[in-house]
């Protein structure tokens, strides 16, 4: 990296060309994860000298390497964490080299730090796994491959350190890297390497060291210049969400964004999501120029033919190649917030630059992330990963992770904290149909003998109301119907939820075949109690307005609705009332033209058991009789 | 796949440009905060390709200490004219009416007073709820745990335990009312990648980044420049003519000098590839204690 034989136009020209790595390392706390860092940055020179001497003091006085320098301590940054003497949190690196600029997401190895490694980790091409080779493939060297498969993280590499304390042999190398193989082959990793180092002493760091002439492979810095990551990149699927909508004026109305994937001209044809609307792009504005093409993960703007409107978190793609578009799916999700989740909570989503409501339907296991083993669990806590499936309020433009990690990804935001709470990875194993929604087992039960999900409290809660039946008994033009009528009209005005049931509705159509014989009235008034039975159950009031004339019949259809929602109320109107108001129809009975009249020549029992007693002569002051009765009773209002 | 692959600066670019819309986009009133410094004129240069062929739809703010160098302002007032930016200045006047100044009163009590009361004062003032700043991870050791989203509490603090997790390029920017974050769009870049912008995009920066005579005092090693009559005779008197360079811009006594014949950004790169100290290192306030930073942060300092 010296510029002494190179023209510093020459230099620069060459370096404005360079391409970014960015990379992850992961190890637990004694691998030498900070050393290596420190010396590829070291070797590679650009750590300034007043650095350097700063650290010769550094390491007097706090170093655990001995006389020799610390690389590790150029590393720490946050006080806390130098007293501790580890790293607790993600740190970026910057190095370069004369060809490559790299970004190190430096990230902690130990258990309860998952949530770091996984922050580190979104971003990266690649993995550095550190092992020691005094102590092989452990636990947290399994934990950190899968948390990178997990990740999508296309290239790992090994890097077995140490090796200066096993003389630098062989046969530990190769034993430790059969013993890896064996564990990565489950996962998907398309790219895996081994290198064997000593980060302490500088072997296979920068240069290939000769202490391991068995060894042909690159050193880690030869193998980090040259490795091929742009191709991992999906250059396919055209997506661009709409971040943010820019109109300077009237003529210009751009749509500005971060290319999600794929690539886009000017003339190529686009469609809106979720409008389906179709435009061409018109041109690709930047402030040095038109652009002739875009790609990922160029930030942009598009300007299109025709004017649609599309607001941010919309999303262009091209009409013959679109995305999922769906409410419902499947995502592995990484708790990362010190509060269990709670199934309950309706959480934001945010994948893009869409931000909606999400529930969380089913947790349908959690992956043990030392042994991959699966479990059933309720709720995942801080640094655990599980499968869940989720529903959202507004419909999401999607790929799978694995196949778009920019429209497969999402963060769950917490409602009341605003914590990012979790991450997800969306996985399409499952078409939206098959998955489960939020119905556990017994709730299948429940379904199959016909029970609804929704229980009695949550109607009540919505409705401010109890289920329960005013059932009002009476002779025929007793004013029961209307009585009924204006208590149905008032408590509609009031906000009640309400359906009224009366005879000649009822007899017009449910039970037209019946008659007016005990036995035919009987069924009629059986169908009746079922219909307020199931409305009950639904959390609404039934009016029902029937002579019902025996206190068998009424015990009845108490016993079929439910004796404690069942409210009887007697509109009690004398004989000659009753006739006054329909005189042609006892006048019929009395004739014998009409027979099961009750109160002519069939009896009407005096009803037991009555809530009210009602009289017709002032129906609203009894409708307001019957009102404060339903709020004395908390049938409603509620509250 | 050569034809679609970015180079870093590219790459850097677009990855700034993508955070100052995802803010505008989401937080209602922002702000930009302006240094005048080369990093500052980077982000703002961005912000403009963010919304091209649009205005940047949002003010920036400068916080003035009083004791910039003069050319700094000239250049400030200058270039805002021309870009027709929408720039507001933001003083502690109660305290510079005091006659609060790094002379009389020291670096830690000015700096505290001057700069970082004076922004609290400019945020809470204009109620911005999200503040753009120009801060690199590769600045300093603490600054390399920096989220990009960075939260501060309604009392504009930082807790270093306490930042959210941020994945991909999805950023959580939810606020409670009188919560704010602090956007630091230039995290991932370093110095020689905003010296190489600057070259590319041929962004005008402020003429004392160039080698040139300038009237310099030795104070314990630290070069400061006699900018105006507000330094003390005793130390003026001792001024003599150096070609020095500045490669950082703050208050001009608190700023050290180095010596430098660089007077393109070409020679500037040149020397810094060959440097033998690192950025902040001249700027006095590091000094007081180890770590000072990472208090100056917690406190509400950018």
């Amino acid at each position: 990296m010296t510029t002494n034989n190179l023209n510093i136009r020459e230099f620069l020209d060459q370096d404005q060309k360079k391409d970014l790595l960015r990379l992850l390392t992961a190890g637990s706390v004694d691998d030498g994860k900070s050393t290596l860092i420190g010396r590829l940055m070291f070797d590679s020179k650009m750590l300034y000298e007043d650095q350097l001497s700063a650290l010769e003091n550094d390491s007097k006085r706090m170093g655990h390497a001995g006389e020799d320098i610390d690389y590790a301590l150029l590393l720490d940054g946050l006080k806390a964490e130098r007293e501790q003497g580890i790293t607790i949190d993600v740190a970026y690196r910057y190095f370069s080299t004369a060809k490559r600029k790299f970004i190190i997401a430096d990230t902690p190895g130990h258990e309860q730090y998952t949530r770091n490694m996984i922050t580190g980790g979104s971003t990266a091409n690649l993995a550095i796994i550190l092992i020691d080779a005094t102590k092989g493939v452990i636990t947290q060297t399994k934990r950190h491959t899968f948390l990178a498969s997990l990740l999508g993280i296309q290239h790992v590499v090994l890097a077995v350190n140490k090796m200066d304390l096993v003389d630098f042999n062989q046969k530990v190398f190769d034993d430790i890297c059969a013993d890896y193989k064996k564990f990565v082959t489950q996962l998907d990793i398309p790219d895996v390497n081994f290198i064997p180092l000593s980060a302490l002493k500088g072997d296979n760091v920068v240069d290939i060291s000769e202490k391991m002439p068995w060894y042909h492979g690159k050193s880690m810095l030869d193998f980090l210049e040259s490795v091929h990551v742009s191709s991992d990149r999906n250059y396919d699927d055209f997506r661009f969400p709409v971040q943010y909508v820019l109109r300077p004026d009237r003529d210009f109305r751009g749509f500005s964004g971060r290319i999600a994937s794929g690539i886009v001209r000017p003339g190529d044809k686009v469609m809106a999501l979720p409008s389906r609307k179709i435009s061409k792009v018109k041109t690709i504005p930047t402030y040095n120029g038109n652009l002739d093409k875009a790609f990922p993960p160029q930030a942009i703007t598009l300007e299109l033919e025709d004017e649609i409107d599309i607001s941010r978190g919309e999303m262009l793609v091209t009409p013959d190649n679109l995305p999922r578009m769906e409410r419902h799916f499947e995502a592995m999700l990484v708790w990362m917030d010190e509060e269990a989740m709670d199934t309950s909570t309706q959480f934001f989503l945010k994948q893009n630059t869409n931000t909606t409501r999400a529930r969380i339907d089913m947790l349908r296991y959690k992956v043990d992330v030392n042994t991959l083993d699966k479990s059933e669990v309720e709720y995942l806590e801080l640094n655990e990963i599980g499968r869940a499936v989720f529903t959202t309020a507004k419909t999401l433009f999607f790929d799978p992770y694995k196949k778009n990690k920019n429209t497969g990804a999402f963060i769950l935001i917490h409602p009341v904290t605003n914590n990012t709470v979790a991450v997800g990875m969306i996985i399409d194993k499952m078409s939206s149909d098959e998955l489960p929604s939020r119905i556990t087992d017994t709730e299948k039960e429940k379904i199959d003998s016909g029970i609804g999900l929704i229980s009695g409290s949550e109607y009540q809660k919505r409705y401010n109301q109890k289920g329960e039946t005013i059932w009002i008994t009476g002779l025929h033009g007793s004013g029961k119907n209307l009585l009924a009528f204006s208590l149905e009209k008032r408590l509609f005005q009031l906000g009640a939820t309400i359906v009224l049931l009366d005879g000649s509705t009822i007899r017009s159509g449910l039970s037209r075949e019946l008659d007016f014989s005990p036995t035919d009235r009987a069924e009629h008034l059986r169908r009746v109690a079922h219909i307020a039975k199931l409305l009950n159950d639904q959390g609404i009031i039934a009016i029902c307005s029937f002579i019902s004339p025996s206190d068998n019949i009424r015990r009845q259809c108490a016993k079929v609705i439910g004796e404690e929602r069942f409210h009887l109320v007697h509109m009690d109107a004398s004989m000659d009332y009753c006739k006054n108001n329909k005189p042609k129809l006892y006048q019929l009975a009395e004739e014998g033209e009409l027979r099961h009249m009750p109160g002519v020549d069939e009896k009407f029992e005096e009803p037991e058991n009555v809530v009210l007693t009602l009289n017709p002569d002032n129906i609203d002051e009894e409708i307001n009789t019957i009102i404060d009765y339903l709020a004395q009773a908390k049938i409603y209002p509620v509250k | 796949m050569k034809e679609y692959n970015l180079t870093n600066l590219r790459e850097l670019e677009a990855e700034s440009i993508h955070i100052i819309r995802e803010v505008a986009a989401e937080f209602e009133n922002p702000v930009m905060l302006y240094s005048i410094g080369k990093d500052s004129s980077v982000m703002v240069r961005l912000a403009e390709k963010a919304f091209y062929p649009g205005k940047v739809p949002f003010p920036l703010m400068h916080i003035d200490s009083k004791w910039k160098f003069r050319e700094m302002v000239e250049f400030r007032d200058r270039y805002a004219k021309e870009k027709g930016w929408d720039l507001i200045v933001h003083s502690n006047m109660e305290a510079f009416k005091k006659g609060i100044g790094p002379f009389t009163h020291g670096s830690k009590v000015h700096t505290d007073v001057m700069k970082t009361q004076a922004l609290l004062e400019g945020l809470s003032k204009y109620k911005f709820d999200a503040a753009f700043g120009g801060a690199r991870r590769d600045e300093e050791k603490s600054r390399a745990k920096e989220r990009i989203f960075s939260f501060r509490d309604r009392f504009h603090q930082w807790d270093p335990k306490n930042q959210r997790p941020e994945l991909w390029n999805i950023y959580n920017a939810r606020v409670h009312k009188g919560e704010s974050i602090r956007v630091f769009p230039l995290s991932n870049w370093t110095e020689l990648d905003i010296w190489q912008y600057i070259r590319l995009e041929e962004i005008p920066i402020v003429p004392l980044y160039f080698a040139k005579e300038r009237p310099i005092v030795d104070m314990d090693g630290n070069l400061i420049m006699v900018d105006d009559e507000r330094m003390p005779k005793e130390l003026a008197e001792k001024a003599q003519m150096r070609k020095v360079r500045f490669r950082t811009l703050g208050c001009y006594p608190l700023t050290g000098a180095v010596e430098s014949e660089a007077d393109t950004i070409e020679k500037i790169v040149e020397e810094m590839m060959t440097v033998t100290v690192s950025e902040r290192t001249t700027r006095v306030i590091d000094f007081d204690q180890d770590a000072s930073m990472e208090q100056k942060k917690r406190e509400g300092y950018f």
